[in-house]
């Protein structure tokens, strides 16, 4: 690489710079007063790359990009003041699940208006030609960005210090209390800062289109990106938000620049890793204020009563009956329900007793897939052994990103374990030649003597309720009291000798395995596996089935996967935007029922 | 015998200096009172004490013993019990299985996976529930007790692995005058009865006058005044910084 080369990097990286810092200036705005982390923030910097490009054909290029930022911005309020208003007193948790949610939405109706190929944007009137630089061309567009990045942090920075509306933003972030009690209209700050938060995405994503075309892929990998930059910057933090920016930003250049992209995330990973190691709230971010609990107390665990354990058997007889009264399609349905039971308990072993919000719990999933189907198909193991050994890789992927996100807790930890599952998701998408890329894998069948649907029903059923049975059987062990202390009062549980990290460590992995297990079978299941088995998408459907039964409850799980994988089912062969309704019901749901439906139950009709 | 030796101790959190050079011991067997008014110090040294702050200076031993570096948890299996001046329990936990947690962790049985937790160590949980008078309430959620129960809650909780040095941060605070007397007699028979030696805080004169073998006081993180209570009742410095904004 030639000194010219270098600088040529240097520059891109900086001209990729700005638009990471609007996306994440936002993310960190809006969460700095309203605390809330908005999942669907990459959703809006989607928004506004897809308007402007809309708009740039009839207006031109530079009066669709403020326009675009507007329309964006406006969109923002109106989420803001008829959806999360109503969700500030809701646990954490339900916030999170509202934004991604939104995530949903806005992704199926940008694919119902604009489609699903990537649209090209137009150039930048004035900017298209390129400069020479060290003997070397670079676009004059990308000049142009990298002023733009610094100007609109001195603008936001002016707006912060010099305006009454700025004293009073800072003011809420620091102490919202002390905001209402200075008289400050909460509502319109509220719904003003979001608005904000979303035009600086949209601007983000409008400013980009010269550069890239508009996608629907890009709103996931946006706000992981967004995620990275405030967790290395300090969540809450401006500046912050401009530094890290500007250094992941510049990895990402030099890692393509030599010739590396495929680094790039690894790299990513390990600058991540070691910022959180040194300084675990970001470098210009301060120790967040204990965490909301996750709604009311949760009661102790009892005990399954002996008319429960009775219930639970007969449903087992039931499950094990059904191959002899039906076949073909109902077994094919028990099946997917079955394993995502195992994957929705896993999820909940961490989520709930340990108190662990994971939103990339896919990614365990997802490496136990391909752990099955690549020690079948690239090691010639047999089937037998690849189930039995495939699950390893989603314990050992939890085994490894558990270790980092024990370290955080609350928002933090949500962020990091969405990033990690993007990370992983990356990996093996753009791992052509290993992994099968986008396509996947193809051929990974079960050995001839589970090649019926009804042998392979069995062996899932087995496995299912097994592990099911041990992962709650540990619940009421020591390790899963010590999990629940650990949750409850780490304060008082390091107090009485609970290593709290290494406990949440183990049941990380553990559930890590767990979920691996199910991703496994549910390869063979399949015959084939593709990147979505450890998309995001994947990480939110197990946090929905959860949500779904109610995180206080053993139980609820497995009817939050029964019910949410039928209706996928369902609903997915009957409607071509199926996201979006799952989507909308997730957002009835969180608003009608924030304990969940067996809690609901409960509380409904306990005596 | 002297069981907890401080040397010197200073925390400072960013440019409030919480604690200065305040040096203390306590013996086994013997009550010692840590007073001073609101914000003088006393949780901050508590914390010092037990690992939960690392001081900016000075040494901490525990029979002979330099706790430097070691995590509150390590101390704790050393022998130190501790109790929270806000309440610290695990909510969605019976007041048994709160006690049963610290006897699981004591006996190290944290990592088995497949026993059944509700079932290990019951009476003995129940024995310390006696002692504190919460037997009754041993089945209750912790989420639903008074606070001066959950106070009690804890210190039987800081009894499960027979420590040798209590601390007790306001004990009594959210109990009526009369329990607060049978608690602080529960703590002087533990302490002469078992030679545990207790570093206590508390704002009631009367509790402290009353149990306390010897009293430190803290005024502005400085250690002001040292001695029996009859000295520390008579101490001209105590009086201005300390009785006389009460009196
Ligand atoms: N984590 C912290 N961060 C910043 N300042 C702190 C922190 N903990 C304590 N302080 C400050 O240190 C000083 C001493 O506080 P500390 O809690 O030790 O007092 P105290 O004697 O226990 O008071 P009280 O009788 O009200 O319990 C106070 O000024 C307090 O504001
Ligand atoms: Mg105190």
């Amino acid at each position: 690489m030639t000194y010219s080369s270098i600088l040529i990097q240097f520059l891109n990286g900086l001209a990729s710079a700005s638009s990471l810092f609007l996306v994440a200036a936002g993310l960190s705005l809006i969460f700095g007063v309203t605390r809330i982390v908005n999942f669907a923030h990459g959703s809006l910097y989607m928004l506004g790359m897809y308007v402007a490009v809309w708009l740039g054909e009839r207006i031109g290029f530079w009066w669709s990009v403020p326009i675009a930022a507007l329309a964006v911005g406006a969109f923002g309020a109106l989420v803001e003041s008829a959806l999360l208003r109503r969700l500030y007193a809701a646990p954490e948790l339900l916030q999170l699940l509202a934004t991604f949610a939104l995530v949903l939405v806005v992704k199926d109706f940008a694919l119902w208006a604009w489609g699903p190929e990537d649209i090209l944007g137009p150039r930048a009137p004035g900017f298209t030609g390129a400069v020479t630089i060290a003997g070397l061309q670079f676009p004059e567009y990308d000049l142009f960005l990298i002023g733009f990045g610094p100007l609109v942090l001195g603008a936001l920075w002016l707006l912060l210090t010099r305006t009454r509306w700025g004293t009073l933003v800072r003011a809420a972030t620091q102490d919202r209390e002390m905001a209402s009690a200075l008289g400050v209209n909460q509502k319109w700050l509220f719904t003003g800062v979001f608005a904000l938060g979303a035009f600086l995405a949209g601007l983000g994503g409008a400013l980009q289109i010269p550069r890239e075309p508009a996608t629907l892929l890009i709103d996931l990998s946006v706000v992981s990106d967004a995620f990275v930059v405030v967790v290395v910057g300090g969540l809450g933090s401006i500046g912050g938000a401009f530094v890290a920016a500007f250094l992941i930003a510049e990895i990402k250049a030099f890692c393509i620049g030599l010739g590396l992209s495929q680094f790039t995330l690894v790299v990513e990973f390990v600058v991540m890793a070691v910022v959180l190691v040194i300084r675990p709230w970001g470098l210009f971010g301060r120790m967040p204020a204990l965490a909301r609990g996750a709604g009311a107390v949760e009661p102790p665990l009892v005990a399954p009563s002996p008319a429960a354990l009775k219930a639970l058997a007969a449903l087992l007889a039931a499950l094990a009956l059904v191959p002899v009264v039906s076949g073909g399609y109902t077994l094919v349905l028990l099946t997917d329900i079955l394993v995502f039971a195992l994957f929705a308990v896993s999820l909940h072993f961490i989520m709930g007793p340990a108190g662990l919000h994971s939103f990339g719990h896919a990614a365990y999933f997802g490496l136990g897939a391909y752990g099955a189907g690549l020690l079948l198909l690239r090691a010639g193991a047999p089937m037998e052994l690849a189930l039995l050994l495939g699950p390893l890789a989603g314990g050992l992927g939890a085994l490894v990103f558990g270790w980092f996100c024990v370290r955080l807790s609350g928002v933090y930890l949500a962020m990091l374990t969405l990033a990690f599952a993007q990370i992983a998701w990356s990996v093996v998408f753009q791992w052509d030649a290993f992994t099968g890329g986008s396509n996947g894998l193809v051929g990974i069948w079960p050995a001839s003597w589970l090649a019926s649907k009804a042998a392979y029903y069995y062996i899932t059923l087995l496995t299912c309720a097994g592990g099911i049975a041990l992962l709650w059987r540990m619940l009421y062990a020591p390790f899963g009291y010590a999990l629940r202390a650990a949750r409850d009062s780490p304060l008082r549980a390091d107090a009485i000798g609970l290593d709290v990290r290494a406990l949440q460590w183990a049941a990380f992995t553990l559930a890590g395995l767990a979920a691996g297990m199910a991703g496994a079978l549910y390869a063979f299941s399949k015959g084939s596996i593709s990147p979505e088995s450890l998309s995001v998408p994947r990480s939110v459907d197990g946090l929905v089935m959860v949500l779904l039964g109610g995180i206080q409850t053993l139980t609820g799980p497995l009817w939050g996967a029964a019910l949410f994988t039928w209706m996928q089912d369902a609903v997915a062969r009957g409607i071509d935007y199926w996201r979006a309704v799952i989507g909308a019901v997730i957002l009835v749901l969180v608003l009608a029922f924030p304990q969940g439906l067996t809690g609901f139950l409960r509380q409904r009709f306990a005596p | 015998m002297t069981v907890l030796a401080a040397r010197n101790l200073s925390k400072s959190f960013g440019g409030v200096q919480a604690v200065r050079g305040v040096s203390l011991s306590v013996a086994s067997g013997e009550l010692l009172a840590l007073i001073g008014p609101n914000g003088a110090g006393k949780t901050t040294c508590f914390n010092l004490l037990n690992g939960q702050l690392a001081p900016d200076a000075g040494e901490i031993e525990f029979e002979g013993r330099s706790l430097r570096g070691l995590a509150p948890r390590e101390i704790w299996r050393l022998g130190v019990g501790r109790t929270f001046q806000v309440t610290a329990t695990f909510g969605s936990m019976t007041v048994r299985e709160n006690v049963q947690m610290a006897l699981l962790s004591h006996h190290r049985q944290l990592s088995s996976l497949f026993a059944r937790a509700a079932q290990r160590h019951v009476a003995a949980a129940d024995a310390l529930l006696e002692r504190v008078g919460m037997r009754e309430q041993a089945g209750r959620p912790c989420a639903v007790l008074a606070y001066g129960d959950l106070k009690r809650v804890e210190l039987a909780v800081a009894l499960a692995n027979q420590p040798r040095l209590l601390l007790m941060d306001e004990p009594t605070a959210g109990m009526a005058p009369g329990e607060r007397g049978e608690l602080m007699q529960l703590a002087a028979d533990l302490a002469r009865g078992s030679g545990i030696a207790v570093l206590f805080t508390e704002h009631d004169m009367d509790v402290v006058f009353a149990h306390a073998d010897r009293i430190v006081v803290l005024s502005d993180g400085e250690l002001i005044a040292q001695g029996s209570p009859q000295e520390v009742r008579a101490n001209a410095a105590v009086r201005a910084v300390y009785l006389g904004s009460h009196a």
